[in-house]
């Protein structure tokens, strides 16, 4: 078993907010490892955005990192000054946001900017560079790239601007990239082509992907392990495949019930879905305790360290034991 | 069969952008009959929510016309038309622009009662309230003391306030999480039975589409390229589109493999029609006959396909696309 | 028209509740004050010329022998009366001008931009100076005049939030439910586009003041013996080099404290707003 090239570990946070301190993560834990693709799962609320930030040490002035550590490549990187980690970024580690348009810069062409990025990354120069540039938006389905590379963000659709991102990644080629909902306002046949594009770059470069969506499909198709999260908290941490066959943690099983299906249609059964209470982020224990269908008085005071399930496969519930006092 | 309560004919709609013009919607003609449910799917810019804003007047069609219970929405005086509105109502894609955000959701229910002398009493508003699932502290609580869900409610209240037979509904699934959509899709259902209502349901998710209407409408630049019974539809597509959408749509099953059907580049500019089919530059398939003016075939059934793949003695027809739905 | 909590209001604006602290001081000056003061605005007293403020005479006494604290509170009355009266009237007038040619905006609105243009190209206190000249002096036409200057300013920001207002969703939902035009714009767009228009109104509170007084102070619109700050201040001008600071300190200080007053009201009223308009 290699080692991780990522390894979150007891992550806290919070944000400062009109009315207090809100813990939004709540000792994240995770791993992933080399040349894989771990998707991290869960719904609006949940933390999975934050903790991408955190891992690229971008996170905004509000947030305040109460505990945790995060180890990547055998570096601690909540430790690291501020200079060394500006090193990091874009070389070894590198992030694609939701909105393309936004991660590039307006006022230069694409062209340009991937030139950019591969003069910084790899040893080249002038108009070598700029050839590049074009084949990488060649490489990544850009038609005409000759012709788009001189082309502003705002002239692309977000089909495109996300291409012109993806070349920006190959030209950097990062140990580690991070995806957060990288088809977000993306049509969906046009999700489905970058997705391809994404597997395709993460297996030529052998990247590995840590992928944020909400998506279930998305993960079924793109990941090999899942984490899910709720609330800012870890729950299950699996396979894909075992994930979908045998979801153990209550949340999971409960958002896998409220999945309408495209391939099947059938009554809609409302009684395996998630209930439509709110999310709670002041509970000690676990905070999925108050639409849980399995609760017990425990849950409202302790959350359990994680239990091994199966081989890989990991849930933190009380359900599977976990409680040591 | 009775008569429809909404028809549609030969609809167009261009818009005037500087020089330009934008074909939104190029000539569509459907019916919607009292009591069903109707999708309208497509990407964006195939000129879905053009056609709701025309059908509710919000907008002037540049031809075609638009019949509700027999009568011509375009032949009534101002004043006929405001009267009429309470037999046809809305609901819109962004829930939270939708609403005031001076008025609480008591004067925003209690206004279309007002408008077209059915306000008998606050009764009404709880009834209204309590069908939506919202608490009777939700009446008095403005647009930003409101989650998502709870704003997405609202709008779905005001539309049902005047017991309209039909319901226009705009995207109302698309910003809500998983959890919150199977419970809004089952909450429509159950309100159209309750109040005998016929849906037009616009929406890019052809997830929700499938477990909520009985017939479906798929849209590609402006034109309906297929439409049948749902079941037919999303089991047996038949044209290239149409097949190529429901392959792109991720599974959350890794025991489904499917054959994606991958379209070339990018939906053209709306700038530009050509005569034929719209999808001809894209179509893996296309023939010659796909660049002239392509009708409907009838596949049985009221299943109807504008694509040569659809003719009776078309040798591809009966290819399916593997691990059919 | 505004949600408003006040006990955070005093916690995180100190400033705009200080404004509204001094502006509810003036206004109780302005209200009660005359009834209660010991003399008359306009009673000489020629035994106590250029006298130095005293416990008799608290503000001092002009070269009329008239009490000082007399005239500046009488004074207070009529400018803030004043104040009121342009902010108030350029407030309707120009909002409703704005909301109208914003909403249905074609040649009419071209043209009233034009105009508007016109009137933005000279300074607000030059326009209401010719407007006096031209009316003559008096209380009425003082505040025809200055009103008519800061018309403009709610025109054009009520027209542009009209613009921005009339294709938001929420204007679709109430035509769609069955609101005739009219209602659209009196009850769903107007309440949402006024936003701007009320800081507006705390800042011509403050510029009126400056204005009636500069007015006056040139000897235009209201004249002596009238109780004006502008008017006081004239008179103490004189007064400068002879020594007797109390004649034009005190009506001085007044009109200082009153613009900064409601100046620092339109400030807080525009980051309230700004805040609100972020949820």
């Amino acid at each position: 078993m290699s080692l991780p090239l990522l390894r979150v570990e007891d992550l806290s946070l919070t944000f400062a907010t009109d009315d207090g301190f809100r813990h939004v993560l709540d000792r994240v834990t995770f791993e992933v490892h080399p040349h894989e693709v771990l998707g991290l799962v869960g719904e609006s609320g949940s933390g999975k955005t934050i903790t991408s930030l955190a891992v690229m040490r971008l996170l905004p002035h509000s947030a305040q990192v109460r505990q945790g550590q995060i180890w990547f490549d055998g570096r601690e990187l909540l430790a690291l000054p501020e200079k060394d980690m500006r090193r990091l970024r874009g070389s070894s580690l590198a992030m694609i946001f939701q909105s393309p348009r936004s991660a590039l810069n307006p006022l230069m062409r694409i062209g340009d900017q991937i030139a950019r990025a591969v003069r910084t990354h790899q040893r080249v120069r002038g108009a070598a560079a700029r050839a590049a540039a074009v084949d990488l938006l060649r490489h990544v389905g850009v038609p005409d790239a000759a012709v788009r590379a001189r082309a502003y963000p705002h002239q692309l659709s977000g089909g495109m601007a996300q291409r012109a991102l993806v070349a920006i990644m190959l030209a950097c080629r990062p140990r580690l990239l991070i995806a957060d909902e990288p088809t977000t306002g993306l049509d969906v046949t046009i999700q489905a082509q970058i997705f391809g594009l994404i597997k395709d770059v993460q297996a030529e470069t052998s990247a590995t992907l840590l992928l944020i969506t909400h998506d279930l499909g998305v993960v079924s198709e793109v990941c090999q392990r899942v984490a899910v999260m709720y609330a800012g908290q870890v729950m299950e941490v699996a396979p894909v495949a075992e994930l979908f066959a045998r979801a153990c943690h209550p949340y999971t099983e409960r958002l896998l019930g409220s999945i309408l299906r495209v391939d099947r249609s059938g009554d809609l059964d409302t009684t395996k879905a998630l209930s439509m209470a709110g999310i709670s982020y002041e509970t000690r224990g676990c905070r999925f305790a108050n639409r849980c269908p399995d609760v017990m008085p425990v849950c409202w005071e302790r959350r359990p360290r994680p239990v091994q399930v199966s081989a890989g496969h990991e849930v933190i519930c009380h359900k599977y034991g976990g409680d040591e006092s | 069969m009775s008569e429809p309560i909404l028809r549609v004919e030969n609809l167009v709609k261009h818009f005037r952008e500087g020089p330009h013009t934008i074909h939104a919607v190029n000539g569509i003609s459907f019916e919607i009959h009292p009591g069903e449910a109707v999708g309208l799917v497509g990407e964006s810019g195939c000129g879905k929510s053009t056609t709701a804003r025309c059908i509710m007047q919000l907008e002037k069609p540049t031809a075609g016309r638009i019949l509700f219970r027999g009568q011509d929405l375009a032949s009534l005086t101002p004043n006929g038309l405001r009267s009429q509105r309470r037999h046809f109502q809305m609901v819109f894609q962004d829930a939270e622009e939708s609403l005031n955000p001076r008025l609480n959701v008591r004067r925003t229910l209690r206004e279309p009662l007002q408008l077209h002398g059915l306000y008998r009493g606050e009764e009404q508003l709880q009834q209204a309230a309590e069908r939506v699932n919202l608490e009777p502290e939700h009446l008095d609580r403005y647009r930003h003391q409101l989650s998502g869900g709870q704003k997405q409610r609202v709008g779905v209240a005001r539309a049902i306030m005047t017991q309209p037979p039909l319901v226009v509904l705009d995207e109302p699934t698309s910003s809500l999480d998983m959890s919150l959509r199977i419970h809004m899709i089952a909450m429509l259902r159950r309100l159209q039975r309750e109040l005998d209502m016929a849906y037009l349901f616009i929406s890019h998710d052809l997830s929700t589409v499938r477990h909520l209407c009985d017939r479906v409408l798929v849209m590609y630049l402006g034109r309906i390229v297929e439409m049948g019974r749902t079941e037919q539809v999303f089991s047996a597509p038949r044209h290239v589109y149409t097949r190529a959408l429901l392959s792109a749509i991720p599974i959350p099953d890794p025991s489904v493999r499917r054959e994606r059907i991958v379209l070339q580049g990018e939906t053209p500019s709306p700038r530009w029609i050509k005569p034929g089919c719209g999808l001809q530059d894209r179509c893996p398939l296309v023939a010659d006959e796909c660049t002239r003016p392509m009708p409907f075939y009838a596949l049985g059934g009221g299943h109807w396909a504008a694509c040569r793949l659809a003719k009776p003695e078309s040798a591809e027809r009966a290819l399916g696309v593997a691990g059919s739905m | 028209m505004l949600i408003v909590h006040w006990r955070r209001l005093v916690r995180r604006r100190p400033a705009l509740v200080f404004g509204l602290v001094l502006v509810l001081a003036f206004t109780l000056v302005a209200v009660l004050g005359p009834s209660m003061t010991a003399y008359g605005p306009t009673k000489t007293n020629p035994r106590a010329i250029l006298e130095p403020p005293s416990p008799q005479f608290p503000f001092g006494t002009d070269k009329f022998g008239r009490d000082i604290l007399t005239r500046v509170v009488h004074a207070t009355r009529l400018d803030l009366g004043i104040a009121a009266s342009v902010a108030l009237s350029a407030f309707l007038v120009g909002s409703l001008i704005g909301s109208l040619s914003g909403y249905y905006g074609g040649k009419v609105d071209d043209l009233m931009m034009r105009v508007v243009d016109v009137m933005f190209a000279f300074p607000a206190f030059i326009l209401a100076m010719a407007i006096t000249g031209v009316l003559g002096d008096s209380v009425g036409n003082v505040v025809i005049a200055i009103a008519t200057a800061y018309v403009p300013y709610f025109i054009r920001l009520t027209r542009s939030e009209m613009l921005s207002v009339r294709t938001r969703q929420y204007a679709d939902a109430a035509r769609s439910v069955g609101n005739p035009g009219w209602r659209v714009i009196l009850i769903h767009l107007i309440p949402n586009a006024l936003s701007p228009a009320l800081v507006q109104v705390a800042l011509v509170f403050s510029w009126a003041i400056l204005d009636a007084a500069g007015l006056a102070f040139l000897g235009l619109g209201i004249t002596p013996p009238t109780a004006e700050w502008g008017v006081l201040v004239s008179e103490g001008a004189q007064r400068i080099i002879t020594g007797e600071w109390w004649v034009w300190a005190f009506p001085g200080t007044a009109i200082v404290l009153a613009a900064f007053a409601f100046s620092l009201i339109g400030d807080g009223l525009r980051d309230v707003l700004a805040h609100e308009e972020r949820r």
